[in-house]
């Protein structure tokens, strides 16, 4: 659908291809930040390698003045920084749309397009010219084109100015040569070029209300907030900025003044296997714990997630989903992990699973985690993405209520214990499958012996059928009990829908834009985003009310909608898929599409 | 099988120790494994040890793995929490309950499959890490439970009890854990108490981590003429070189020992250790020479046993992490939360 570019002030695309390990992710970051700074709602994503340095990458800016979160599937402005990608960046431009290029060299064969303009400009000459500096010329390359994007679109320069300034505050030569490089892009283009383009931003004011912000670092912000003091991990894409996000939080917010010692215990484990086996113990012991990871790690710590099940010891996980299977695409997005948490490990287990859609609900739900994780004595995985944790997201205001006290379930003080007869670990006395624990190290009539062997309700060693049977049908009622407490889906209702979406985490842009657009096109359709597994019973009430499902889900086999079926009394019929699974993130395009095929499926037949 | 109580018998002659308790109650469920196994012995020995050292034994913790060694906590200390996690990974529970609670004793109970093939990382890596814990290998050459199938401390040309003989070299875990940087490393034999319990002793005392590895023999296993872990090979090819003796602190050292036969070690809390040397030549504060005569030993068939290795001014986990000196879980909250206004901050720095 080509809008035609007088209604394209404030709703576009740029794109950047550069150069991994160029120091590109600055200026795109920069760039994005002025933009937004000016009142412009804006979505970012990063789609690069699994590389340290030489390969292509690239950086996708959508200035959305309607509030868009999801990707747009256009590209209006293309920066080809990168010759080995020119071919592919020149056929990624959407008709009508421009390319940027260096001109110092003479232009490739490879970016001529009749119906695209191209805008050329010497950023490496001028770049040489002005700076002595091998490293600095490669680097203020990449700031001079945000100069000459800033005249182009007309990006205000005070904005600019003053990010610079916030980011080399202690540094005024950079300050000084990123400015330099800044005019002199934007000198350029308003000398060769006319400035600006009918593509380009107006001053608004939608953003005040919300900072940029990834879903790792709100998760780990989550987490200190939670009062989480244990962590342990082994590092891998893209889990690993949550962990480091958190070593940074601690180390600003968890020092103990008098001496300046840590208030929380960080540790960088020989792999998976011990990360989560130092969580368990941590929580065994009383303190929050948790650990990052994605798919492969998941996969090592499934022994482990059944240890924990079946001995009813807290755990807070969170999976930074990549792309599988195996190693897979390490620095792409998928949601193929559905199936591999939900019931990790061998035996009959079922464990409790979060899916957070955006930073806010990363933030809100590591609390969660881990108050469910203590309260319901088990595993709780907090099942994000790449493109939730890696990516920028325009998130509003996090809150946080001063009163909060966390949730540490039922456990036995040392006066409950003194007061007690005897305390039996796996007696279930509320009725709710949940049993009261001790910690170790509070008085001696709460010890008992922790086991993943079969056990009966005292703790006791048992191959006994009946004491066997009982525990394991008390964990199936507590499964139950946590459907109640998950977080509960989001629904958005529309007068006469009979048709519906069902989708979770990052697919929630792409739907609610999609809503959008078909309603637009007279068809109305209602939305439940899923928030919790095991799934509460609305979910079953929300497919019963409607006569067909779409599930939109980034996985090649339908896992959401395989936990729908064998957790749920519905009809596979009703159920239908809609896919995405090339490792990017979704857009609206994408569920439209999967729309149509049925629809034109649905009139062939 | 299922669990068995043992009934607690009391006998108004019983010792007390300083807290007023007894032997009898630091002892745990009754024994499930054959009769005549070397790990009842060191059960009884742990008994005797935390009982002499007047731990309360709620502030002790135990830890394990899987296989006969792992099945042991449960035989000792009933009024201690216990662990019994998944084959090979104690010492990573260990890390993280440790990382939690600094102020409990930590006691680890694993057997030679569960440390040197299953769980060998982790093992490796608890020892780089100096994990403050008591690490006991209960060592017997063998795979117990799964009937008898040789594990990797078996030496070679040692033969299973249907015949079949072993032509892969041994792990040593003296020896690894001597080359890993480990900063406690013991070795005693469950047939001789007298050397175990002050064994035992020093290495819950010792700030880190402190590996005890113990010939134990498997009487239904591996107990036969081609073994090289039965009593009658261990009794035969024992040498101590260097015995332990505990002292607790403010006690004095009545002992007489003849000058250069005795290393004197203060531990962080006080207590000491007094290392009397068998052998003249040998050195416990020496890594290098440690390693070369066990290996020299080795090859003459001698079981070198002891506490062989000591180094007591390293800093353990919690040293290198930083940690503060009250235990993790018990900070409270508001200790914790940066919040509501510090979250203010945190938006403007993002905007």
């Amino acid at each position: 659908m080509q809008k035609n570019t007088k209604d394209r002030i404030n709703d576009f695309v740029i794109k950047l291809a550069n150069v991994n390990g160029t120091g590109s992710a600055s200026a795109n970051n920069l760039l994005m930040k002025a933009i937004f700074r000016m009142g412009i709602p804006v979505v970012g994503k990063n789609f690069f390698p699994s590389n340290i340095q030489g390969l292509p990458t690239w950086y996708e800016i959508r200035v959305t003045k309607d509030g868009c979160v999801a990707r747009s599937g256009r590209v209006d402005i293309m920066v080809a920084m990168n010759a080995q990608t020119y071919g592919q960046n020149r056929d990624e431009v959407s008709p009508g749309g421009y390319l940027l290029y260096d001109s110092t060299w003479p232009r490739d064969q490879k970016l001529h397009r009749d119906d695209i303009t191209l805008l050329g400009i010497p950023l490496a000459q001028m770049c040489n010219e002005a700076f002595a500096d091998a490293r600095a010329r490669v680097l203020m390359k990449n700031v001079a084109y945000v100069g000459a994007l800033a005249a182009l679109l007309a990006i205000d320069m005070d904005v600019i100015r003053g990010l610079l300034q916030k980011t080399f505050a202690a540094k005024e030569q950079l300050m000084a040569a990123n400015m330099q490089a800044i005019q002199l892009g934007y000198d350029y283009a308003s000398e060769h070029f006319n400035c600006p383009l009918p593509i380009s931003v107006a001053a608004m004011n939608q953003t005040d209300a919300y900072m940029l912000i990834d879903g790792n670092t709100a998760a780990a912000l989550g987490c200190v907030y939670a009062g989480a003091t244990v962590a342990a991990w082994y590092p891998i894409t893209p889990s690993t900025s949550l962990m480091d996000a958190f070593a940074h939080f601690c180390d600003t917010y968890r020092k103990e003044p008098s001496t300046g010692k840590n208030r929380y215990c960080i540790v960088q484990a020989e792999d998976e296997l011990a990360a989560i086996g130092m969580v368990i113990g941590a929580n065994w012991n009383g303190a929050r714990a948790f650990t990052s990871t994605s798919g492969p790690g998941i996969s090592l710590m499934t022994e482990f997630l059944g240890f924990a099940y079946y001995a009813e010891v807290p755990a807070v996980v969170f999976d930074i989903q990549r792309g599988g299977p195996s190693t897979g695409q390490p620095t792409r997005t998928q949601q193929s992990d559905l199936l591999a948490c939900a019931y990790a490990s061998h035996g009959d287990t079922r464990h409790v699973l979060l899916f957070p859609a955006n930073p806010e609900e990363c933030f809100d739900f590591a609390v969660k985690a881990f108050d469910l994780a203590e309260r319901l004595q088990t595993p709780v995985i907090v099942v994000s993405d790449l493109d939730i944790g890696m990516n920028d997201w325009m998130c509003p205001r996090l809150k946080w209520d001063d009163s909060y006290q966390p949730d540490r379930g039922k456990v036995l003080s040392k006066e409950e214990l003194e007061n007690l007869d005897t305390f039996y670990r796996y007696v279930d006395k509320d009725g709710d499958g949940i049993c009261y624990r001790t910690y170790p190290g509070v008085h001696p009539k709460g010890a008992y012996f922790t086991r993943g062997s079969g056990h009966n309700e005292h703790g006791g060693y048992t191959e006994d059928p009946v004491e066997y049977q009982q525990v394991l049908d008390r964990l199936a009622r507590k499964s139950d009990t946590a459907a109640t407490v998950v977080p509960q889906p989001v629904v958005m209702r529309k007068r006469g829908a009979t048709s519906a979406f069902i989708a979770l985490g990052s697919s929630d842009g792409a739907v609610k834009e999609a809503l959008i657009r078909l309603e637009k096109q007279g068809v109305a359709m209602d939305y439940m985003r899923i928030r919790g597994f095991p799934f509460s019973h609305d979910v079953q009430k929300f497919i019963d009310m409607h006569e067909r499902v779409f599930v939109v889900e980034q996985n090649r086999d339908a896992q959401l909608r395989s936990l729908l079926i064998l957790e749920l009394n519905v009809s596979k019929r009703k159920l239908i898929s809609i896919l995405h699974y090339d490792g990017f993130p979704m857009s609206c395009d994408h569920v439209l599409e999967g729309i149509n095929e049925t629809l034109a499926e649905g009139s062939a037949a | 099988m299922s669990y068995i109580t043992r009934p607690r018998v009391r006998y108004a002659g019983l010792k007390k120790n300083k807290l007023g308790l007894t032997v009898r109650d630091y002892e745990g469920g009754m024994s499930t494994l054959c009769a005549g196994c070397g790990h009842d012995s060191i059960t009884a020995a742990i008994v005797q040890a935390f009982f002499e050292l007047n731990i309360p034994p709620e502030k002790a913790a135990k830890m394990s793995g899987i296989g006969c060694s792992s099945k042991t906590p449960a035989y000792f200390l009933n009024a201690s929490h216990g662990i019994n996690t998944v084959h090979g990974r104690m010492p990573a529970v260990a890390t993280g309950a440790n990382a939690a609670n600094r102020e409990l004793f930590y006691i680890g109970v694993s057997g030679d499959g569960d440390s040197l093939s299953i769980g060998l990382g982790q093992f490796a890596h608890s020892i780089r890490r100096n994990l403050n814990a008591l690490y006991i290998i209960e060592n017997n050459g063998v795979y117990g439970l799964t009937k008898g199938q040789f594990s990797a401390s078996a030496d070679l040309g040692s033969t299973t009890k249907k015949g079949l003989v072993n032509n892969q070299p041994p792990i040593d875990p003296v020896l690894l854990a001597l080359s890993l940087g480990g900063t406690f490393v013991a070795r005693g034999f469950s047939g001789d108490k007298h050397q175990l319990v002050p064994l035992i002793k020093a290495g819950l005392m010792h700030q880190g981590f402190a590996l005890l590895d113990v010939i134990s023999p498997c009487v239904t296993f591996n107990d036969h003429e081609g073994s090289t872990k039965s009593y009658a090979y261990t009794r035969e090819h024992f040498r101590e070189t260097v015995h332990t003796d505990f002292v607790p602190r403010a006690q004095e050292i009545t002992v007489e020992y003849e000058e250069g036969t005795v290393v004197p070690v203060e531990l962080h809390d006080g207590s000491r250790l007094l290392l009397r040397k068998a052998a003249a030549d040998y050195d416990p504060k020496d890594r290098g020479d440690a390693i070369s005569y066990i290996q020299h030993h080795h090859e003459q068939g001698e079981i070198i046993t002891g506490l062989l290795y000591l180094d007591e001014h390293t800093d353990d986990l919690h040293a290198t992490s930083n940690t503060i000196d009250e235990p993790l879980n018990q900070i409270p909250y508001r200790d914790l939360s940066p919040g509501a206004a510090a979250l203010e901050d945190i938006f403007r720095s993002y905007r």
